[in-house]
């Protein structure tokens, strides 16, 4: 030990403080490289495409020449295709995980359900593309349409859904169950009056967070064989005579954002790639805001509960 | 008030006086009787019951479908062609019928995003659950995550349309379509998958150990190397394997950056198809119906998703390990 002296140690110390700091300079580096690069990319793309973005760029259908091509039935085939997945997803999603977390018993039927949502979620999003192709199209004969679309996406954020549905369930202090119980409440009366009200905030956002994958979604509407070039809008969902609605738009052929983006993005003439970086931004301000309105619902239903 | 009962006893005699059919209580009148209510509570579990095993059944659905078609496929196909043929032609007049292009493409594409997306995620995970504060965290991690939230598409543009015309400035050999920028831009793509699911792992790790470590003179690299990582390797390496299925089945960023012609690649400048991108090229076209080029894109799919199940089984049959060992 003698050979150890106060001389040596104090330069050792020294030298793995160093080091120590050197990596934390080079762990927020490494952040903020990725953090970074990312936003430059997007105001890269938000400076090449915003001269292109003006309400007519809304109101206009694709066409050949880039200055006159729109995202109107991009749009408008993304929000209807948002409804259907909404509609489909989130009551049969938010089944789902009541029936987990408060019916389930341990047994290998729940065990193999809990697998099988996992693994999902893994699952690459082309391949629900096959799925839909296989199924919905040419099994169930739904045409290559929006219904055909909004479910596919459905299936796609299940897997999200389900797990943010259990978590919000999971958070909710048993004793709230046992007082329901205690005066007299029926499970699903305990579920359906106590449990879901409270939980509402969490699954919402945890239903935005999955419409906002959902809307990005590319490859799968691509295999069930989305047309890359509408000039024309579905039906209106409202009527003027008698029942006043349609569900003719179910069956209509569309395009969405992505797809549209794809299709400006793969031409060789730069002057499409603009209108490719101005779908983008429009594409990444739809997203950011589902996000940002996930988080705003996640921040206000939080504040107000103290279990 | 002659007639009625008091409360109490009209309680205890309500369902025998219901199942009598004499239906004169009077505050009673909103209860339904034990068997209703039974029928009901039984019959809504038996819905929530058939919605939990909608999951089940889209798995089912989707193997039914993609082996049905494979089979389709392999009646005219050998297995063995399949796998050692080294050309992917379905389109063409001298068609061939090889997997290997296509998997190459995948694999190139997949290792440049993991080159990226390990040490960059790794090194983030470390810092954020070792050496962050709590504000700097609270801070970073959602905009990590957000890296993760925006559509594949946009990254692909730019791959195509950023990053490879710069990288054309450094190799000018590199082609207009390549796996390198593809493969670049899908490695940022993946930190957070990384980033986030290795923070937990070493999240978990008690804090005794890493005091244990302080103790002893450790700084706070040497604990979170010598001991932190190592404690939550197990998690850690799920998410290495999480990451790597995530790339083999990312889908636009290739199909948008890397090109779409299949033919074997050995190095990431060249130009290439992997298997989602051969998909996505062949949708795009319109494909009759029970063709064999419309078969393809079944065995393809097959061939995807058994790839990516082998590897999700053993990044969750890992993850669920590394939670039990304290």
């Amino acid at each position: 030990m003698s050979s150890l002296n106060l001389e040596e140690i104090r330069r050792n110390i020294n030298r793995r403080q160093q080091i120590n700091k050197i990596f934390a300079i080079l762990g927020l580096l490494v952040i903020f490289v990725a953090i970074l690069t990312l936003l430059g990319l997007i105001l890269e793309m938000v400076i090449d495409g915003h001269s292109r973005i003006s309400p007519d760029f809304f109101t206009s259908f694709p066409s050949r020449k880039p200055e006159k091509a729109g995202i109107l039935a991009a749009w408008v085939g993304t929000s209807l295709v948002m409804v259907v997945t909404a509609v489909a997803a989130v009551p049969l999603g938010v089944a789902a995980a009541i029936y987990l977390e408060e019916y389930a018993r341990k047994n290998l039927l729940a065990d193999l359900i809990e697998i099988n949502v996992t693994n999902l979620a893994g699952v690459p999003s082309i391949v629900y593309g096959l799925l839909a192709l296989g199924l919905f199209v040419y099994q169930f004969n739904l045409g290559e349409s929006i219904l055909t679309a909004g479910l596919t996406l459905a299936l796609l954020i299940l897997p999200v859904v389900i797990v943010t549905t259990r978590e919000a369930l999971r958070a909710i202090p048993n004793n709230l169950r046992e007082a329901a119980y205690a005066l007299g409440a029926s499970k699903w009366q305990m579920i359906w009056d106590h449990i879901l009200p409270y939980s509402f905030g969490s699954i919402l956002t945890g239903a935005i967070v999955g419409l906002s994958r959902a809307i990005g979604e590319t490859a799968p509407i691509i295999t069930i064989g989305a047309l890359t070039f509408i000039a024309f809008l579905p039906d209106s969902p409202l009527r003027e005579e008698f029942p006043y609605i349609s569900f003719a738009w179910l069956q209509a052929p569309f395009t969405v954002m992505p797809i549209q983006m794809f299709n400006w993005v793969s031409r060789p003439n730069a002057e499409f790639h603009i209108n490719a970086a101005a779908a983008g931004t429009v594409l990444i301000g739809m997203t950011l805001m589902m996000n940002g309105i996930a988080i705003y619902l996640r921040y206000l239903f939080r504040k107000d509960i103290k279990w | 008030m002659g007639g009625q009962c008091p409360p109490t006893l009209s309680l205890l005699s309500l369902r025998p006086l219901r199942l009598c059919g004499l239906l004169y209580m009077t505050e009673q009148k909103t209860l339904p009787s034990k068997l209703v209510r039974n029928i009901r509570e039984k019959s809504i579990e038996l819905i929530l019951f058939l919605a939990a095993f909608s999951s089940v059944a889209t798995t089912v659905a989707i193997l039914f479908i993609l082996i049905k078609e494979s089979l389709a496929f392999f009646t005219q196909i050998s297995l063995w062609d399949f796998l050692t043929d080294t050309q992917w032609t379905p389109l063409f007049g001298d068609a061939h019928y090889g997997i290997l292009p296509l998997l190459t493409g995948t694999l190139m594409t997949s290792m440049v995003a993991l080159t990226v997306a390990i040490p960059m995620g790794t090194i983030a995970a470390i810092y954020l659950s070792e050496f962050a504060s709590n504000t700097l965290r609270e801070i970073v991690k959602p905009c990590l995550e957000l890296l993760a939230a925006i559509p594949t598409v946009v990254y692909g543009y730019f791959a195509l349309l950023f990053v490879s015309p710069l990288l054309q400035k450094v190799f000018p050999e590199l082609s207009y379509f390549n796996m390198l920028s593809a493969g670049l831009v899908m490695g940022i793509m993946i930190i957070p998958f990384i980033s986030s699911i290795s923070e937990d792992a070493m999240r978990s790790v008690p804090l005794g150990l890493r005091e244990g470590s302080y103790a002893m003179g450790a700084t706070r690299l040497q604990t979170a190397l010598k001991v932190v990582f190592p404690a939550g390797i197990s998690g850690i390496s799920a998410a290495y394997i999480l990451a790597t299925s995530r790339a083999v089945g990312e889908t636009m960023i290739v199909a948008v950056a890397a090109g779409l012609q299949p033919k074997i690649v050995w190095h990431p400048f060249q130009q290439g198809a992997t298997i989602t991108a051969y998909i996505v090229q062949v949708s795009l076209g319109d494909l009759p119906h029970g063709t064999i080029e419309y078969q393809t894109i079944f065995a393809a799919g097959l061939t995807l998703v058994l790839m990516t199940l082998v590897l999700n089984i053993i990044g969750h049959f890992l993850a669920k390990h590394y939670r039990e060992i304290y």
